[in-house]
């Protein structure tokens, strides 16, 4: 399939469930037109609107990498979400046990423990996967429940903030609060970050030959045996990437936007992070824009729900409609084109036509 | 004596918390017999669910809610099968995606049907039925002979399912189409049609699951009230070696382990809780490695078939 269907197909996707969106708007007794303006107006080009896009953006686009890079290498990382909690948990440990340092020396600790533990939480079921042969999509499934329990374990327990109502931590010192990219909002460097990684990654992917050979094993396991790549290594190197990218969005989260370790504290953006990746064919470089897309849909979500009343979960249906499509259009065609609308539409061809022939007889 | 009582309560647990894994699961054996992941379990408790609930809200009839709630799993099992199936999407994707997508569609219609009351609309549902003599012996009786029909339900068709795929010639049929799809396609087996049955009983199933969760349990639709039961129906099957039988024996360790849980924290609150919760998902795991997964799976499970494609 050349770019250039794959995109259109894609775009096509992106059309149809919004348009299931709108019937499920018109459903619920509202315009869809009239909620789909409000909630891209709202999230693009309103500058608290589009700040807090860019909120739900930074940790969307480090889950969908940490979806991307594992999946090129033929590895479903459906834990993103728990390698959040975990890397989150790291995160939030070490910049409480170590509160003094310089935000320049602290900051870049916090991103490493993170990362350290994101990985770890990732290293678990791409060892069962290298070596035992476990499938991974149930083992990181399993363990993103395991991980939150963890996580509320710890805000309740051994983290818990003095005096506090809820299962919070204590704040994290000023000093490794992310900077603000966006003046009086909450709009953090995160999405800056995010971007960083993703041109990093890409040119990994394009340039290296490890980045080559994490491709090659996606593609044909039994060329890249061929050739000598070392799969199990290579399988294990593409979770713990992915782990650790996801474990730095745990992070962005504490130091950059609530400050503490609470109970919940993800919100699904490991679930968010598949949508993503998807969106952008597993191809790095355009994850940003699919993050930017999925977070102003889903930030806008509730600004719709203010403002028009349209019930804001038609969004998730929207979301799930988007993988399911997306998912379908790139189906690389074998013997017949799998599009979506074809199979329908040779029904409705033979259909009329069984009905032609009736009639003539 | 009173561990008597202890050990009642637990085996009671057991079969009330391990029902709706093990209709998940039988579910799942029959698609993956059939050479079809179903990862779609969990949205599809939610559908069932839903369907339970609104059928019984509507009518006020717990068995009109149990039949939307399985037509409810009949459909979403049939659009996996379309997506598996017809448009080829990989069929872990597909299940995910399926997830996500029934997730957000019950909480919206779940708004739409119960309007601002949701989650405080009771419905009816079923109330436990005691099998005569049997629910009179020491221990067992009362814990496993006054469950609720369903309960009942699930045993036969755990016996039904074996028999049909074990015992009967579709049943062949269907591991025929999951071991080898091509091979049954030449002894003139239809392999889509089949797949097809075998995803939409395996909707259907899991469905009861979430009508179990619904008219049994608590009588009320709760948003995400599916709660990761469906993940671990994907253990139970292969921690119950493809077998119907096998499964809903994991399925009712899963709810042994539950149980266990809920009792400790009542007997043991020193112990923080979220280690209980943990349990059932770390058994899962240890399982699952302790195990291993290859032997037994069926060869061609998760692999579209193609008929053109040598």
């Amino acid at each position: 399939m050349n770019r250039f269907t794959m995109q259109r197909r894609i775009a096509i996707a992106l059309l149809l469930a919004l348009s299931v969106g709108g019937v499920l708007i018109l459903l619920d007794g509202y315009n869809p037109f009239e909620a789909y303006k409000v909630l891209f107006l709202e999230s693009f080009l309103n500058y608290w609107g589009f700040s807090n896009t860019l909120v739900k953006a930074s940790p969307m686009l480090l889950a969908g990498l940490a979806v991307i890079i594992p999946m090129r290498a033929g590895v479903f990382n459906i834990g993103g979400e728990g390698q959040i909690y975990i890397g989150g948990l790291f995160g939030a440990v070490f910049a409480l046990a170590i509160p003094d340092l310089p935000g320049l020396l602290g900051v870049p600790l916090i991103f490493v423990a993170a990362a350290i533990g994101g990985a770890f939480w990732a290293a678990i079921p791409a060892y069962l996967k290298a070596y035992r042969g476990t499938n991974e999509v149930i083992v990181t499934l399993l363990m993103n429940f395991i991980a939150i329990h963890i996580v509320s374990y710890a805000v309740a327990g051994p983290l818990l903030a003095e005096g506090a109502p809820y299962p919070y931590s204590e704040e994290v010192s000023e000093a490794y609060r992310l900077p603000i990219l966006m003046p009086r909002s909450d709009t953090h460097v995160g999405f800056v970050f995010g971007l960083a990684m993703t041109v990093i990654l890409y040119f990994w992917l394009r340039f290296t030959p490890s980045g080559f050979q994490l491709d090659l094993v996606g593609r044909n396991a039994r060329a890249a045996a061929y050739a000598g790549v070392d799969q199990k290594m290579t399988v294990i190197r593409a979770m713990l990437i992915g782990g650790s990218l996801a474990g730095m969005a745990g992070a962005i989260e504490v130091i950059g936007l609530k400050y503490r370790l609470f109970h919940l504290f993800s919100d699904g953006y490991g679930y968010d992070g598949i949508v993503v990746a998807f969106l952008a064919a597993l191809n790095p470089i355009v994850a940003p824009l699919t993050a930017l897309f999925l977070a102003g849909l889903s930030a806008g979500a509730g600004t719709m729900q203010r403002a028009v009343g349209v019930d804001s979960s038609v969004i998730d249906v929207v979301e799930g409609l988007v993988v399911v499509l997306v998912a379908a259009a790139l189906v690389t065609p074998r013997t017949r084109s799998a599009s979506i609308l074809k199979p329908l539409a040779r029904n409705l061809r033979l259909r009329r036509q069984t009905q032609r022939e009736k009639k003539e007889a | 004596m009173i561990d008597l009582v202890l050990l009642g309560d637990v085996l009671a647990g057991t079969a009330r918390l391990g029902t709706p894994i093990a209709f998940a699961a039988l579910g799942g054996v029959i698609a993956e017999r059939g050479g079809l992941y179903n990862i779609g379990l969990e949205g599809q408790i939610l559908a069932g669910a839903l369907g339970a609930a609104a059928g019984s809200f509507a009518t006020g009839s717990a068995m009109i809610g149990l039949g939307c709630g399985i037509i409810c799993g009949l459909i979403s099992g049939l659009l996996l099968g379309y997506m598996s199936i017809r448009l080829r999407i990989n069929q872990l994707v597909g299940g995910i995606a399926l997830n996500l997508l029934l997730a957000g569609l019950t909480a919206f219609l779940s708004r739409q049907i119960f309007g601002a009351q949701a989650g405080g609309a009771r419905v009816n549902g079923f109330s436990q039925t005691d099998i005569p003599f049997l629910s009179d012996l020491p221990v067992v009786g009362p814990s496993l002979f006054s469950q609720d029909p369903l309960f009942y339900l699930l045993i036969g068709l755990a016996i039904a399912a074996w028999f049909w795929l074990m015992k009967s010639h579709k049943g062949l049929d269907l591991r025929a189409v999951g071991e080898n799809p091509k091979a049954a396609d030449l002894a003139g087996v239809p392999v889509f049609r089949m797949q097809y049955l075998a995803i939409a009983v395996s909707g259907a199933l899991a469905a009861l699951a979430g009508v179990h969760l619904v008219l049994s349990q608590v009588y009320v639709f709760a948003e995400g009230m599916s709660a990761g039961k469906g993940f671990i129906a994907l253990a139970a099957i292969i921690l119950g070696r493809w077998s119907p039988i096998g499964a809903i024996c994991a399925a009712l360790f899963f709810g042994f382990c539950d149980a266990v849980q809920f009792k400790l924290q009542f007997t043991s609150p020193e112990i923080p809780y979220q280690l209980f919760l943990i349990l059932p998902y770390l058994a899962s795991l240890i399982a699952l490695v302790v195990l291993g997964a290859k032997a037994s799976a069926p060869a061609c499970v998760g692999l579209p078939y193609d008929r053109e494609h040598r």
